[in-house]
């Protein structure tokens, strides 16, 4: 016989300090007992003002801003600007630009899915993968560094194309890579996808109904797990993914384990998209220049700048006034990672963006926090939250 | 791709839409591919929730909220709603004027996630939403004052914070910038600025 206890509800801070917060993330949440009652998540700790800091800067200056939003997968979010700027100019980028920029999307949907699915076998207990993931990460970030220069920070995609061409050893190292990366995805899989305990803190966690992804403004593997044959590359195909074979996987459950099966079998299909990219790069029609020839938009290169007089004015009128952008609004978006990255573009006019919104799927993700978690255990709070593929960079902006 | 075929998807879209919601829609306009509704602010709930359930749109993806400061104008914002029909694989923006007194009719009824798109609205604009149930700050600092991303909000901010060793806690100051903010205009002066040039006002008219 027990004594009957004062039962009250517990109010506890979770993070922002938290590893399993992925980042600066305050939840407060409420518990009666294990049970998670209400959950408030409080943003906003890496709010660093990038939409205001935008309008003061030209188009191009604007570009490196997007790579500190989700900086997993920092090309990624540059690729939704550059899209949106030359929906308003109007301007089409080469093949071999499109290509490459289909390839290093890849790799940032490899960066970003390492990533994710490996912290969040950490979160649930398993600190292997990590280790492991981190490991191939530290590959790909090789190949962003060949291509741009910096290891994250990339700067590399750029309205009109671009930044460089890639060199031919670069290009046959990715093809060497996809080969090697699919063994360590097997390797991956044998350590997580039947494991027990793996299974019992994902399975039957966190189950959207399709119809409340919809509404709850879900994009990405978060709609993919509930059903729904739903990817911006194959429904709204941009660039020259309409050119690539690739498959959509769905979930059946829309639970936490199905994201992740997802996830793996997306890394498959992205590998599968970078060998298609590598060949048609070494195929014929896969030459030629990486970013628009108009000279108004893309500054010329430094050897043309020695030669001719008009390219020296360009790159002088290109790097201090930055090119006008007819007036106009755009919408435009990728499918990154984590789902549909948005970019919400008026121009007045003028060489910097009026308003720049940055529609980032982390943001509409974490607000059905509360929807997910309620009813919960504690315990399963750090297994959603890591299958929700939280990064703070493009939560907070 | 063949302009003709596609763009008359979206007039026609925006022709029904237009025609069922009557006075509700204000404008329509189909620019670089997109469909833009403008609508009267007190009908947007109507207009969400039909976009939502009419068997023609189905606008069941909400996409994004935001807003955007237009001062010279006498209700100075705009709230730019953007939803998707994953059935006709259609985007739309919806868009209604507002001013900084005037609340907007909140959506969170008809889109769960319209929420927090909802705060940051009035968080970064200062737009208030009717029948929101919880609109607090969201991005920016607990007891900010100000809407950073109106235009007449400086880009520096008025506060500055710095953890302070002696008080052994983070302290609010005034922003200090060591060197002054330099925002240069690049504008070409060859093609005409809205200002006079530095020296300019010497020359005789």
């Amino acid at each position: 016989m027990t004594v009957e206890a004062n039962v009250r509800n517990f109010t506890i801070n979770f993070g922002p300090v938290h590893p399993s917060a992925h980042g600066v993330l305050r939840l407060i949440l409420e518990l009666d007992g294990e049970i998670v009652e209400r959950v408030d998540p409080h943003i906003g700790l890496l709010h660093r003002g990038t939409e205001k800091l935008i309008e003061s800067k030209t188009y191009l200056q604007a570009v490196p801003y997007f790579d500190r939003l989700d900086y997993v997968a920092p090309m990624n979010q540059e690729h939704a600007f550059a899209l949106a700027v030359e929906k308003l100019l109007g301007l089409e980028v080469p093949r071999r630009g499109q290509l490459i920029r289909v390839l290093y999307s890849e790799i940032g949907r490899l960066l970003a899915h390492l990533m994710n699915v490996t912290t969040q076998a950490m979160d649930v207990g398993a600190l292997t993968p990590p280790v492991w993931g981190f490991e191939w990460r530290e590959k790909l970030m090789i190949f962003y560094e060949r291509a741009s220069g910096a290891r994250m920070h990339a700067a590399y995609f750029r309205p009109g194309g671009v930044h460089q061409d890639l060199p031919q050893s670069l290009i046959d190292d990715i093809d060497v890579f996809c080969d090697e990366f699919l063994k360590f995805v097997v390797d991956l899989d044998t350590l997580l996808t039947e494991n027990r305990m793996f299974k019992q803190r994902n399975v039957d966690i966190g189950v959207v109904k399709l119809e409340d992804a919809w509404n709850w403004g879900f994009s990405g593997v978060m709609v993919r797990g509930s059903g729904a044959a739903w990817d911006l590359r194959k429904s709204q195909p941009y660039e020259c993914y309409d050119e690539m074979e690739f498959d959509i996987p769905i979930g059946k459950n829309g639970d936490c384990y199905d994201r992740y099966l997802i996830r793996m079998e997306e890394m498959r299909q992205s590998t599968k998209i970078m060998k298609q990219c590598v060949a048609k790069l070494n195929a014929a029609d896969g030459r030629g220049p990486v970013s628009s020839l108009d000279g108004k938009v893309v500054p010329p290169k430094r050897a043309e700048m020695k030669r001719s007089m008009e390219a020296m004015i360009h790159h002088f009128k290109l790097y201090t006034e930055g090119y006008k952008v007819p007036a106009g609004e755009v919408y435009a978006c990728v499918e990154a990672p984590k789902g549909e990255f948005g970019v919400y573009l008026v121009s007045d006019g003028s060489n910097k963006p009026y308003r720049c919104k940055i529609r980032a799927p982390g943001f509409a993700h974490l607000s059905a926090m509360d929807f997910l978690c309620r009813g919960h255990m504690l315990a399963d709070v750090s297994a959603i939250l890591g299958s929700l593929d939280i990064v703070f960079g493009e939560v907070d902006r | 791709m063949d302009e003709a075929i596609q763009v008359d998807p979206l007039v026609d879209l925006g022709q029904h839409i237009a025609g069922a919601l009557g006075a509700a829609v204000i404008a329509q306009e189909v620019a670089f591919g997109e469909l833009t509704l403008t609508v009267a602010r007190d009908s947007i709930i109507s207009v969400a929730t039909f976009l939502r359930d009419d068997a023609k749109c189905r606008f069941i993806s909400f996409t994004d909220i935001c807003g955007a400061d237009y001062p010279e104008r006498d209700e100075r914002f705009e709230v730019v709603y953007h939803f998707m029909s994953p059935h006709l694989n259609h985007r739309i923006r919806v868009k209604l004027r507002a001013d900084d007194v005037t609340p907007v009719p909140s959506i969170t009824g008809v889109f769960r996630g319209a929420d927090w798109f909802e705060r940051e609205t009035y968080d970064l604009f200062g737009v208030l939403f009717s029948g929101h149930q919880d609109l607090r700050r969201i991005l920016t600092d607990y007891g900010f004052d100000g809407h950073p991303l109106r235009k007449d909000f400086p880009v520096s901010g008025f506060v500055q914070v710095r953890y302070d060793e002696e008080r052994k806690r983070v302290v609010y100051e005034p922003v200090q910038l060591m060197q002054e903010y330099r925002d240069f205009d690049y504008l070409s002066p060859w093609e005409g600025t809205d200002y006079v040039l530095p020296g300019d006002e010497k020359a005789k008219q």
